[in-house]
């Protein structure tokens, strides 16, 4: 399997926290990661790195078959060059209803007059149909997104990522706030969008991360710690002992 | 299309039937049909009020449906005016002068000419030159085309710059506070060209119909304003009931999301926003020939501030909430401090509405944001049920 994104030595300080520190990461097509780490290990700021929103200080994070360097591009950009971001809180559009939310994510031209001239397809109507399916919101589509539970939010989300067709998909907690038969059906949505391209999940919970069942990857301070199964990883003892918090010396 | 359009939004329908009925009853009430239960002067607030409407309608598509509180699109207007005003006034002086000046033996030259318009209109801030900024002042449709190319480039720079730098919220607001300000205070100076603190006056007067009453000019702006409401009521209705609705009131409600679903939040941003400048100017336009005068003072960042006001009393985020609150709003004022309100007497104090005004306006608009967030607009909700 070939290399979709690659971060290397890549560091970031925030007002001389050092938040991202000489991290080298990187994923394949089709492959389904978590990453875990203790509070402020720098998980979110590894994604707002890798989507734009924040600028590292040095390193690279190259995207695709062509190596292209995702730092001089702006949020829009990256998204639209197939990385998709769900955020730890749902943030979907409430007031506008599930079918509109799709609408707007399904991947289409994304200009002012493209948007200002878009007419309604029969295409477009069964790709969100299809979407709308894969989440379980089918009998949902036109219903106001406000009024949905926390985890039909959180799955619309996760389908406005999936119409937006992405190459990688990187998500943040997704399963906070679920109760254990919504994490469940996460998991297989999840699960069954790995098939078909890279999902990147960052996790607290580590029950929701053995159901994943997929390799781990462990920051701590910024960089990588460790890197395996999650049986190989919390066998590792530098990982137990960030965990309980006893490496700070 | 079209159809489709109509009948996913009904209310469009509405609005216009209601509007065409209004300008109809107008008119037969006017001094034009010899019914005269309306005067001109109220026919004229009545056509001035349509353009209020006009730029709250825009006003609530850049702040009620894009979340971009600007409080400088009464800037907008004003140099809509004041570019139509320029005309009016140059063409009008221009037939004053020829006509004073036909009674000479020899014919006056092209120069002689020029000099006595300047004279006339500079004469009052000490000046007879005409500045650059008159060049296009005697020709109508290029001073049309300086209605919307101005303020259009003055909002696609302005919103350029503010837009890319990502300001928003309160910061943006001050920021097209600062701009009217800086506009006005600019407009003030003696030597901007623009006369001053005189400003451009006897607008009422149309070139080349110095014969028709004040009574059919008034109608037919009157028409005008109504026309050029309609219309851009019917455009923004369609911007915003598509996908392109759904963008902007998704940068209204989480910018980042929108962002990160591949959209260039600022190119939409700046398309709203010099869009909505655009149609204020038109508005503007439209407005002070029915005003007669326009000064520096109507550009005022106050004016802006009260735009705000009116659209957030008749209702944010829906077309006809902002064409009620407007209209509503201003005529009211009007009412209030053109002495129409009987002073209320309270016995140990009398309360002289051209005073009070502002402060029952200020507290209205507290009340409304406090207890009726939706605004007059939203009075409606309990006439139709929305699907859920």
């Amino acid at each position: 399997m070939s290399t979709l994104l690659e971060v290397s030595g890549v560091s970031v300080s925030f007002d001389g926290f050092r938040a991202i520190n000489n991290l080298s990461i990187q994923f394949a097509e089709a492959e389904l990661r978590a990453i875990i780490g203790p509070n402020g290990a720098g998980k979110t700021t590894f994604m707002d790195i890798v989507t734009g929103k924040t600028k590292p200080d040095e390193g690279r994070v190259t995207w695709g078959e062509r190596n292209v360097s995702l730092l001089g591009m702006s949020e829009s950009q990256i998204a639209n060059e197939g990385i998709g971001r769900k955020f730890q809180k749902p943030t979907v559009f409430e007031d506008q209803t599930v079918r509109q939310n799709l609408a707007m994510a399904l991947k289409n031209p994304r200009g002012p007059f493209a948007v200002l001239t878009h007419k309604k397809t029969k295409r477009n109507a069964e790709r969100i149909e299809a979407t709308a399916d894969q989440i379980g919101l089918l009998d949902s589509l036109m219903r106001v997104a406000g009024n949905l539970s926390h985890g039909q939010k959180q799955w619309l989300e996760i389908g406005m990522l999936l119409a937006q067709e992405p190459r990688l998909l990187l998500v943040d907690e997704p399963a906070a706030g679920m109760t254990s038969e919504e994490r469940e059906k996460t998991t297989d949505i999840l699960r069954e969008a790995a098939q078909t391209r890279a999902v990147v999940v960052v996790e607290h919970d580590m029950e929701f991360v053995r159901r994943l069942d997929c390799k781990v990857t462990v920051l701590h301070e910024g960089s990588v710690l460790a890197e395996g199964s999650l049986d190989h990883v919390t066998a590792n003892q530098r990982v137990i002992d960030v965990y309980l918090g006893r490496g700070h010396a | 299309m079209r159809r489709s359009f109509i009948g996913e939004n009904p209310s469009v329908l509405w609005f216009l039937l209601a509007l065409s009925l209004f300008t109809l009853g107008v008119t037969v009430l006017s001094e034009v049909t010899g019914v005269a239960l309306i005067s001109t002067s109220f026919v004229k607030t009545l056509g001035k009020t349509l353009c209020l409407c006009l730029i709250a309608v825009a006003m609530d598509v850049v702040w009620g449906y894009c979340g971009i509180l600007s409080l400088g699109h009464f800037a907008f207007f004003g140099l809509g005016g004041y570019a139509i005003g320029m005309w009016l006034m140059y063409a009008r002086t221009e037939a004053i002068v020829l006509e004073s000046l036909a009674g000479q033996p020899l014919p006056p030259t092209p120069q002689e000419v020029s000099d006595a318009i300047g004279n006339q209109i500079f004469g009052v801030v000490g000046s007879s030159e005409f500045p650059l900024i008159w060049a296009f002042a005697d020709n109508l449709y290029l001073q049309l085309l300086m209605v919307v190319l101005i303020p259009g480039l003055l909002a696609l720079v302005f919103g350029w710059l503010a837009f890319r730098s990502r300001v928003t919220g309160v910061y943006l607001s001050i920021l097209t506070q600062a701009m009217t300000l800086a506009l006005s205070l600019y407009l003030f100076q003696n030597d901007s060209g623009l006369r001053g603190n005189n400003g451009l006056s006897g607008l009422q007067n149309i070139p080349g119909y110095e014969d028709t009453s004040q009574a059919v000019i008034s109608i037919v702006f009157f028409w005008a304003s109504a026309f050029a409401l309609g219309a851009g009521y019917l455009f923004f209705a369609w911007v915003v009931s598509g996908k392109m609705g759904s963008v902007i009131k998704g940068i209204r409600d989480n910018e980042a999301r929108v962002r990160f679903l591949g959209y260039h939040v600022e190119s939409y941003k700046l398309f709203v926003f010099t869009i909505t400048a655009v149609v204020s100017a038109i508005a503007g336009a439209l407005y002070y020939p029915q005003a007669g005068i326009i000064n520096p003072g109507e550009i005022a960042p106050i004016a802006s501030i009260y735009l705000a006001v009116w659209v957030a009393i008749g209702g944010r985020g829906r077309l006809y909430g902002a064409v009620i609150g407007a209209a509503f709003v201003s005529l009211l004022s009007s009412w209030f401090t053109g002495g129409g309100a009987p002073p209320l007497n309270l016995g140990f104090y009398t309360i002289q509405w051209t005073d009070w005004w502002l402060v029952l306006l200020g507290l209205s608009f507290v009340a409304v944001t406090l207890f009726f967030p939706k605004g007059i607009g939203g009075l409606f909700d309990y006439l139709v049920r929305k699907p859920e």
